[in-house]
């Protein structure tokens, strides 16, 4: 594997000479796919803050000031939506980062089978998310659902699950968290198989038992890894939409409405496309913050 | 940016731009991309020691943890699986039983046909090759074409094409998503709409500026002394793009072809709002969600399993490539 060199010195062929024919084939080759960008990330990216500034009514928008964001930020949906999404959030970066974590660290020290865990734990992965949602909502159906028999048979007091407000939103993380943990769970393996040996040997040597030996060299040699997976996480988890969507319909009583989902609803039910666009203005902003520390943190880490 | 990314909850693989798939030093056949299969479990050292494992009491304490993870991954990633593929084929009556067998009381395969028949799966499952085949098509090609561009053509003002795409990467998911239904239903300039048209998932796929990473990342990589020896020989830079770059590229375009497609067969959201006036068009996820308010629970549950056949498929093809994917994009 040779090193990448450098490509900024070379001029003598015409693969790096800024010839007319040579630049005009290339924006040829570009112009495609740039145009693809502009339609579909950078023009909506401008639209979306210019929208929520307007009143918007069957392709004619007039300025508006900001009466859509007084508009959204009285309705009660509104609160609804921002608490459930950060508590939403919340839990699912207790789950879906410390559970994948975990099965990482157990299937790396396994010394047989290791391809039945990581394709077992990564098939829920490949399942499409509107499939895995529609199982789930099954296995939530009280009595006779899944979840409730293994209760039952357990002598466990059974759960509503997504049909009452206490437990409904732990109910969507769970399912996101068997859908989506495979994923994280291999890059971890990764990570951890990354991690020189002589570490643990070294602290085994000093003395230090197996906590420790997690404790002070699995967590800090792995730590670049576990921030990077959880910023997505975070990135992830703010825009849950398809289970929301397909398990609860937001209810019961607002108990489940995401702020994707309040701008779906904004959009498409009551077609007022100034108030979704606001919305989506702050989640656009509020996301980017995260983005930004993302990207930070992958190019200073090369 | 691109509804076809990844469908959000599934975002980790965002982690893409880190990824660094390597260039072999010489080009080789791509189709063995080095076979570890020596249990390289058997050498590393982890957390706990081959020496404390070789002890008869860590010989128990191991056996005993490793039948319980066993028993572990067993129940909760594939009972439910297990429980759906036979909850396909029980009755109504048996579904809906307090205290049901643990295997169907009366084998009914034939839900499954029916599923099939009633459903119309067969045409859902075309309306979703034609949508994800054509933008994994789209995406793919003009992707490279541009990543090759801008890796080894280098325009002038090229690196602020770079740069703008880069930036995308900032803009979430699906925050954007109104604003794109919004330029979908009405093209600026052209005044057309890309509602209810397979193009309208098409275009959209090729806005990821994960995937453009990852192919121009791996062009940067390609060793300049192999480009000059090709034009020394009068190659252009298309002939060097065909017959030098793309067959190096094999695993990379293997890789995001996987991504790119799974990801738009799995795709939601987007659909959801493009095929929003004509389900008959639409693709099986939106499809399956439409139709499962008035499908009985057996069938419905055989029409699931049926949908996630494709994609559970190029899973258990592709296993390696996958796994290389996840890999690459943890070795940061």
């Amino acid at each position: 594997m040779r090193a990448a060199p450098e490509q900024r010195g070379y001029t003598s062929t015409s693969a790096g000479r800024n010839t007319l024919g040579n630049n005009l084939l290339a924006y040829l080759l570009i112009a495609p796919a740039v145009l693809c960008f502009a339609l579909f990330s950078w023009y909506p990216g401008i639209k979306v803050i210019i929208l929520s500034f307007q009143h918007y009514n069957f392709g004619t928008a007039t300025f508006d000031g900001l009466a859509n964001y007084r508009a959204i930020f009285s309705d009660p949906e509104f609160v609804a939506a921002w608490r459930n999404t950060f508590e939403f959030t919340g839990i699912a970066l207790v789950l879906g980062f410390g559970v994948p974590f975990i099965t990482a660290v157990v299937i790396n020290e396994m010394r047989h089978a290791r391809w039945f865990f990581r394709t077992v734990v990564y098939l829920p992965v490949v399942i499409p998310p509107v499939v895995t949602a529609l199982l789930w909502k099954w296995f939530y159906t009280p009595g006779s659902g899944l979840f409730d028999l293994v209760l039952r048979g357990a002598h466990l007091p059974t759960s509503s699950w997504i049909y009452s407000t206490n437990t409904a939103i732990v109910s969507l993380v769970l399912v996101t968290t068997w859908g989506n943990m495979g994923l994280t769970t291999l890059i971890y393996l990764t990570g951890l198989q990354n991690i020189p040996g002589q570490l643990y040997e070294a602290a085994e040597l000093d003395g230090a038992g197996i906590w420790r030996r997690f404790r002070h060299v699995t967590v800090p040699q792995t730590r670049y890894l576990l921030l990077i997976l959880m910023l997505l996480q975070i990135i992830a988890t703010m825009q849950v939409f398809t289970e929301v969507y397909v398990m609860t319909g937001g209810g019961p009583q607002n108990a489940t409405v995401t702020v994707l989902y309040l701008i779906y609803q904004y959009a498409f039910n009551y077609n007022n496309y100034g108030g979704a666009c606001a919305l989506s203005a702050m989640l656009l902003v509020f996301l980017a913050i995260f983005s930004a520390f993302y990207l930070r943190l992958t190019r200073s880490h090369g | 940016m691109a509804r076809a990314v990844l469908d959000p909850p599934a975002a980790p693989a965002g982690a893409a731009p880190s990824a660094t798939v390597r260039v072999p030093a010489r080009p080789r056949p791509a189709r063995r991309p080095a076979r570890r299969r020596v249990r390289p479990e058997a050498s590393a050292r982890t957390l706990v020691s081959a020496a404390t494992l070789s002890r008869r009491k860590g010989k128990v304490v191991y056996w005993t943890v490793f039948s319980f993870v066993v028993l572990i991954f067993a129940a909760v990633f594939l009972f439910p699986m297990f429980w759906a593929v036979t909850g396909g084929m029980r009755s109504q009556q048996d579904l809906g039983q307090n205290s049901p067998t643990f295997l169907p009381q009366r084998w009914l395969p034939g839900n499954y046909r029916t599923a099939w028949d009633q459903l119309q799966l067969g045409h859902y499952f075309l309306n979703t090759v034609l949508q994800a085949g054509g933008g994994w098509l789209f995406e793919l090609t003009l992707l490279t074409l541009a990543a090759f561009a801008l890796s080894r053509m280098r325009p002038r003002f090229g690196y602020l094409i770079t740069g703008a795409i880069l930036a995308s990467l900032m803009l979430p998911l699906y925050a954007l998503v109104v604003p794109e239904y919004l330029v979908a239903s009405h093209l600026p300039v052209v005044h057309s709409s890309l509602l209810d048209n397979p193009a309208g998932i098409w275009l959209p796929a090729v806005a990821n500026a994960f995937n453009f990473l990852i192919l121009k990342r791996f062009f940067d990589q390609i060793p300049q002394e192999m480009m000059e020896a090709a034009e020394i020989d009068g190659a252009g830079a298309l002939r060097r793009l065909w017959s030098i770059v793309l067959p190096l590229a094999r695993p990379v375009l293997a890789v995001v072809s996987i991504i790119a497609f799974v990801a738009l067969w799995q795709n939601f959201l987007w659909p959801l709002l493009i095929y929003s006036g004509n389900t008959d068009a639409a693709p099986i996820s939106v499809a399956l969600v439409a139709l499962s308010d008035d499908t009985r629970q057996n069938i419905l549950l055989a029409a699931s399993v049926l949908a996630s056949f494709p994609t559970i498929l190029v899973f258990l093809i592709f296993q390696r490539h996958i796994t290389a994917a996840a890999t690459s994009l943890g070795a940061a």
